[in-house]
C-alpha cells in the first residue's frame, strides 16, 4: 500500500460555539497518489469533514487526530495547512470584490513559497491553466470569484488547483451545478492533477465527475460515521441503490 | 465682507450669484447652534496683529496680502469653533500662536517624533533624510533638481507650476490676486479665517487654454519643505479647454510638532476643461486636519477628485464641486481609514448650478480598533439646474465591533427635473471569506488586509500606479497596527 498523505483518527468535531457533535469518530487513511470518493446523504456532514481537515474555524475537534504526512496538524492554522499541501474545494466559493484571482494567486504561491513569483513562468501556467480549462483570459483579470456564474465558480477552484499544485485536494461538491462540457473540462483539469501526482478526495453525489477517473476507495458517511469502506465500485453501487441499506 | 467678493471671478446670473454667496456665506455646514453664549469661545488673544504682520513681512507679501491677512484675522477672531463634527477641544484655541508660529521657526527634534511615526517611516522604507524632512525636523529633503526638471517640461508648454510664495509678485501676480480666496473666502468658518491670516506654502498652476499636460503635477517634493503642510494654499487655474492631473501628497506620515492642519485649495476649472485632482494623506495621529479643498467648474468643464484620507486625530473634510457652468460634471472618488483615537469625518458636497450638470459621489470608509468614521455629504441641486443628475454611493467596512461608522447623507433638490441616486451600504469582513483566502496558503492577516485592499480599489486604481502601491503599503501598515 502508498503511503498514507492523510490520516483521520477517531476524528469527532462539531460547531465551534455548540456542543453539539457532527462528525462522530471518523477513520479513513488516503495513500498518496489515490483517488478517493466521499459519498453519503443530504446533511451527513462530508462538508464538515473537509472543512475540519481544511482548519475551519467553524467547527471544533473535540476528539481525534488529523495527520498530514505523518505529521499531526489537528492544531494548525489554516494557511499553514494550505502551505504543508492541503487544498479544499469549496461548495460555495467566495467572492472578493477589488482583488483580481491572478493578485490573489500571485500572493497565494509567494506566501506558499516564500518567494516572489516568477511573473513569465506564471503568465505561462496561466495560460495554459485557461486554455485546458477552457476558460477566458478574462477570468484571472476579473475580481475574484465575483459575478461569476456558478459553474464558472467551480471551474475557477480548478484552475486554482492547478496553480497552487497542493498534495491533496478535497473538492466539495466540484461538479454540481456544472452542464455537461463543462463536467468535462473540470474532469480533465482533475485528471492532470492526479498525473502529476496529487491525491484526491472527492465529495460528490454524482458519478459523472469520476467516469472520466479511475477511483481507488469509496467511503460512505451517514450521520457524521463512515458506515461503509469499498472501492471505486461501490460508487455504482450507491448509485443504483441509494443510500437505504445504510440508513439505520 | 462684501469687498472681498465683489471682484471675484464668478460672473453668473444675477440669481444664480445669490444661490453661490448664500452658499458661500453659509460656509460648508451649516454652523448651527447659535444660541451658544457669545463668551464660550473665548477670543483667542494668542493670535496678534503684531504676529500676522510679522509673518507677512518675513514672507514680503505685497500690500494687498498684508491687508488680506488682516481682515481675516478679524474674521477669525469673530468666529466660532465648528461645534456639529468630531470634538476638537484637544486643540487649545488659546495656544493657537503656538500652532502659527510653529511654521516660522519651532522646530523639535527628531528625539520628539513619536515612535509609531518613526516606526512607519522605516515600514514605508523612506531614507534618514527624507525621513527628517518628512518628520519636519531636519532640513528639506534634496529633491529640487526632481522638482524643477518636471517643471522645466511643463513650462515649456505655457504651464505654470510654481510655489505660491512667488506666484504672488511673478507674471500672474494679477492673476493670483484675482482668484486667492475668492472660492473659499475667509468668512468661510473659522479655520479658513485663519489660514487667511497665516497661510504659507503650497502651489500655484496655471493651464493655459487648450493646453493638455500629459504627466501629472505632484506636489510631494515640495510638501517635504520643514514645516509645509500646515497652512499651505493651493491656487490651481486651469483654463478653457486644458487638461491637467495634479497630485497632492504623499503615503508618508507628515508630523508636525504644531497638530493643526488648516490648508486651502481653490481649483478653478474653465469651459470644458478637465481636472484630476488626486491626494493621498497621511498625517500623524495627533493632528487636526481641518482643511477646506474646493472647486468651481464652468461650462462643460469636469472636476474629478481623488482622495486616500488616512492618519490625523480629528478630520474635517468634505472637498466641493460647485457645478456653475452647463453640462459641467464632478466625481469624488474617496477613502478614509479610522483607526485607533481617531475620529474622522469626511465625506463630499456637491453644488450644481448649471443645467444638465452631474456629479457622482463614491466614498469608502474604513474603521478598526475603536475608530470612527462618520461619511458627510450633501448635494444642492438648485432650481435653475434643470436636468442634474448626481449619484450618491458610499461604501463603509468595520473591521471590529468596537468601531463606528456612520453615514450622514444630505440632499437638497429644489428642482423636479433631477434625477438623483443614492446607495449607503456598512459591512464586516465575512469570516468565511477569511476562511477561504486562508484555505490558498494566505495568513489571516494578509487576507484581512487584502479584502481591505479590494474594498479600497475603487479609489487605488484611478491613482497612479506608485500612489496605488503607496496606498495598499499603507493600509497594511494601518491593518498592523493596533
Ligand atoms: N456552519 C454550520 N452551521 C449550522 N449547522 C451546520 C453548519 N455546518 C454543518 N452544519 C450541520 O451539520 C450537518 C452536516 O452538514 P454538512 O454540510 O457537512 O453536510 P453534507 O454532507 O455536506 O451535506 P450536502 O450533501 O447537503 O452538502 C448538517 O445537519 C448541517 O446542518
Ligand atoms: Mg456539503
Amino acid at each position: 500500500m502508498a503511503e498514507n498523505i492523510l490520516e483521520i483518527k477517531g476524528l469527532s468535531a462539531g460547531l465551534a460555539n455548540e456542543g453539539e457533535e457532527i462528525l462522530h469518530g471518523i477513520d479513513l487513511q488516503v495513500g498518496k497518489g489515490e483517488t478517493h470518493v466521499l459519498m453519503g446523504p443530504n446533511g451527513a456532514g462530508k462538508s464538515t469533514l473537509g472543512n475540519v481537515i481544511m482548519g475551519s474555524p467553524v467547527y471544533k475537534v473535540s476528539k481525534g487526530q488529523i495527520l498530514l504526512e505523518g505529521g499531526e496538524i489537528t492544531k494548525d492554522s489554516v494557511d499553514a495547512r494550505a502551505k504543508k499541501g492541503i487544498f479544499l474545494s469549496f461548495q460555495n466559493p467566495l467572492e472578493v470584490p477589488g482583488l483580481s484571482m491572478e493578485a490573489f494567486l500571485r500572493n497565494a504561491i509567494r506566501e506558499k513559497t516564500g518567494k516572489p513569483v516568477k511573473i513569465f513562468q506564471f503568465k505561462k501556467k496561466i495560460e495554459e491553466t485557461l486554455k485546458l480549462l477552457d476558460m477566458d483570459a478574462s477570468y484571472v483579470e476579473r475580481d475574484l470569484n465575483v459575478g461569476f456564474s456558478g459553474g464558472e465558480k467551480k471551474k475557477a477552484e480548478i484552475f486554482q488547483l492547478l496553480l497552487l499544485e497542493p498534495k491533496l485536494a478535497i473538492l466539495d461538491e466540484t461538479d454540481s451545478g456544472l452542464d455537461v462540457d463543462a463536467v468535462r473540462t473540470v474532469s480533465k483539469g482533475i485528471e492532470i492533477f492526479r498525473q502529476n501526482g496529487g491525491t484526491l478526495l472527492i465529495i460528490t453525489h454524482s458519478t459523472r465527475i469520476l467516469d472520466a477517473l479511475t477511483v481507488d476507495h469509496t467511503h460512505v458517511l451517514v450521520d457524521g460515521r463512515i458506515v461503509k469502506h469499498g472501492d471505486g465500485t461501490l460508487v455504482d453501487e450507491i448509485n443504483r441503490g441509494g443510500y437505504a441499506k445504510y440508513i439505520g | 465682507m462684501a469687498e472681498i467678493r465683489k471682484d471675484a471671478p464668478i460672473d453668473i446670473s444675477e440669481d444664480a450669484n445669490r444661490e453661490l454667496l448664500n452658499d458661500v456665506e453659509r460656509g460648508l455646514y451649516d454652523f448651527k447652534d447659535e444660541e451658544r453664549e457669545e463668551d464660550f469661545y473665548k477670543v483667542d488673544e494668542g493670535l496678534t496683529e503684531e504676529i500676522v504682520r510679522q509673518i507677512s513681512e518675513e514672507k514680503h507679501d505685497p500690500e494687498w496680502m498684508l491687508e488680506f491677512r488682516l481682515k481675516s484675522l478679524k474674521i477669525y477672531h469673530e468666529l466660532k469653533v465648528p461645534d456639529w463634527g468630531p470634538p476638537i477641544d484637544g486643540l487649545n484655541m488659546d495656544q493657537i500662536v503656538t500652532y502659527v508660529r510653529s511654521k516660522t521657526g519651532m522646530k523639535g527634534s527628531w528625539e520628539e517624533v513619536p515612535e509609531d511615526i518613526k516606526n512607519a517611516f522605516e515600514k514605508l522604507g523612506i531614507p534618514q533624510a527624507e525621513r527628517e524632512a518628512l518628520a519636519g525636523v531636519g532640513a528639506q529633503y534634496d529633491s529640487e533638481l526632481v522638482y524643477h526638471n518636471v517643471r522645466k517640461d511643463v513650462e515649456e508648454q505655457g504651464v505654470v507650476y510654481t510655489d505660491m510664495e512667488s506666484a504672488l509678485t511673478g507674471k500672474y501676480a494679477e492673476m493670483v490676486r484675482e482668484h486667492f480666496m475668492k472660492l473659499v473666502p475667509p468668512t468661510d468658518h473659522k479655520f479658513a479665517a485663519l489660514h487667511g491670516a497665516v497661510w504659507s506654502g503650497g502651489s500655484f498652476v496655471y493651464v493655459p487654454p487648450g493646453t493638455k499636460v500629459d504627466i501629472p503635477l505632484q506636489s510631494y517634493f515640495r510638501l517635504n519643505a520643514p514645516g509645509a503642510g500646515q497652512f499651505e494654499h493651493t491656487l490651481i487655474i486651469v483654463d478653457e479647454g486644458a487638461d491637467v492631473h495634479f497630485i497632492e501628497g504623499c503615503s508618508a506620515p507628515k508630523y508636525n510638532v504644531a497638530n493643526l492642519h488648516a490648508g486651502c485649495v481653490e481649483l478653478f476649472v474653465g469651459k470644458n476643461a478637465h481636472l484630476r485632482y488626486s491626494t493621498i494623506e497621511n498625517w500623524s495621529k495627533n493632528m487636526y486636519n481641518l482643511n477646506t479643498k474646493r472647486a468651481i467648474c464652468e461650462e462643460g468643464g469636469t472636476i474629478e477628485w481623488i482622495s486616500g484620507s488616512f492618519g490625523s486625530h480629528v478630520s474635517y473634510l468634505y472637498p466641493t464641486s460647485v457645478l456653475k457652468g452647463d453640462h459641467s460634471h464632478a466625481e469624488f472618488t474617496g477613502i478614509t481609514f479610522a483607526g485607533k483615537g481617531q475620529n474622522l469625518d469626511t465625506g463630499a458636497k456637491m453644488i450644481h448650478l448649471g443645467k444638465n450638470t452631474s456629479s457622482f459621489i463614491d466614498t469608502k470608509s474604513v474603521c478598526k480598533s475603536g475608530g470612527i468614521s462618520t461619511y458627510r455629504s450633501s448635494v444642492e441641486i438648485r432650481r435653475q439646474a434643470e436636468g442634474a443628475k448626481a449619484s450618491v454611493n458610499c461604501g463603509s467596512l468595520m473591521l471590529d465591533s468596537i468601531s463606528r461608522s456612520d453615514t450622514v447623507p444630505a440632499m437638497d433638490i429644489r428642482t423636479d427635473k433631477a434625477d438623483v441616486g443614492h446607495e449607503a451600504k456598512i459591512g464586516r469582513i465575512s469570516d468565511e471569506a477569511v476562511f477561504y483566502m486562508m484555505s490558498r496558503g494566505i495568513s489571516e492577516a494578509e487576507a484581512r488586509a487584502m479584502i481591505v485592499s479590494g474594498f479600497a480599489n475603487p479609489v487605488s486604481k484611478e491613482l497612479p500606479l506608485e500612489y496605488a502601491a503607496e496606498m495598499n503599503n499603507l493600509i497594511k501598515l494601518e491593518m498592523e497596527m493596533g
